[in-house]
């Protein structure tokens, strides 16, 4: 394969890029839910139900 | 503030909108629908990139610098649809103060400028076998990085302000003055003599593009774009959930603050 560098290094760019903005969306989602569930009464009376 | 505009109902037209505007509904359906688009996002950007970087054939021109397209012009288009995604988000919250809007081009803006960054990366690598120059001031060029530059102002606007709604308003102002940029971006390559080739996939006309890199290339602009909308949406729903975070432990601080008021008074009272 010709210009094998530049490739690799093309792929390795996108896939750290794009990994970071999934595994950080996933984390700040799930964050947010635990945070949520914790304080919201809503959520307080729907567990104890 | 003007409270008559605040209070007054939406427009007509917005009504539609408004529906969908609810954190709730929006949470229940985001909820039911982010796991499929994650799920076929990423399955038909690995195929796409799979096919195009092990199958496709290599270009009798480039050779297989070519198999960097599959990344870079999917990433373009992206750049580009964000960008418009974000103007129409400006408009739904400017006109109609969708609720929602401000939410979801806060969030767009991030996405949009990892894709312009990845696809200005990419292009810089393509561009040095190439063309022998990581960078020129090429027309297409140029104006892809003053779209970066447009979603990084974004960002930061949107987080300038201390109250959110002024920062999403002008944050809104800038995105749609900025969609001025992208028939620059789209029509560079013909209005200017640019290093950069002319499209070969058009909405109007066949493609002039081999139907083995063709094919690749969709699937892996489709898993993209898909994607795209999965983490988009994901930072919203969470977006959504910490405004409500906020706004209950604001609720709970001034709960406090006015018991504790009441019982300074009774004891001023008592003494």
């Amino acid at each position: 394969m010709t210009h094998l560098t530049y490739i690799m290094a093309a792929y390795a760019i996108a896939v750290v890029v794009a990994g970071w903005f999934a595994v950080d969306a996933g984390m700040r989602m799930g964050r947010a839910r635990r945070r949520l569930a914790a304080i919201d009464p809503r959520g307080q009376r729907e567990r104890a139900r | 503030m003007d409270t008559s505009a605040a209070l007054a109902p939406p427009p007509k037209g917005g009504r539609s909108l408004h529906r969908f505007a609810n954190p709730g509904r929006f949470l229940r359906l985001s909820g039911r629908v982010l796991p499929w688009l994650a799920v076929v996002g990423l399955v038909l950007t690995l195929f796409g990139l799979g096919w195009g970087l092990f199958f496709a054939p290599a270009d009798w021109q480039q050779g297989d610098a070519v198999r960097i397209m599959y990344i870079h012009v999917p990433t373009a288009w992206l750049a580009s649809a964000g960008y418009v995604g974000l103007a129409v988000c400006s408009v739904l919250s400017l006109v109609w103060r969708h609720p929602l809007a401000d939410l979801a081009a806060a969030e767009i803006g991030p996405v949009g400028a990892g894709a312009t960054a990845i696809c200005l990366a990419t292009g810089s690598l393509w561009g040095k076998p190439m063309w022998g120059a990581w960078w020129v001031w090429d027309a297409r060029l140029t104006s892809v990085l003053v779209l970066f530059f447009l979603y990084l102002g974004h960002i930061a606007l949107v987080r300038a302000f201390d109250s959110p709604e002024r920062g999403a308003r002008a944050g809104a102002i800038l995105a749609l003055v900025g969609a001025v940029d992208l028939p620059v971006i789209k029509f560079s390559v013909e209005w200017w003599n640019t290093l950069h080739q002319p499209a070969t996939i058009t909405l109007t006309g066949s493609p002039t593009m081999y139907v083995g890199m063709l094919w690749p290339l969709l699937f892996s602009a489709l898993g993209m774009t898909v994607g795209f909308v999965a983490i988009v949406l994901a930072r919203t729903r969470a977006a959504v959930m910490e405004r409500r975070i906020r706004g209950l432990l604001l609720a709970r601080a001034q709960q406090e603050a006015g018991a504790r008021q009441e019982t300074g008074a009774r004891l001023d009272v008592v003494a």
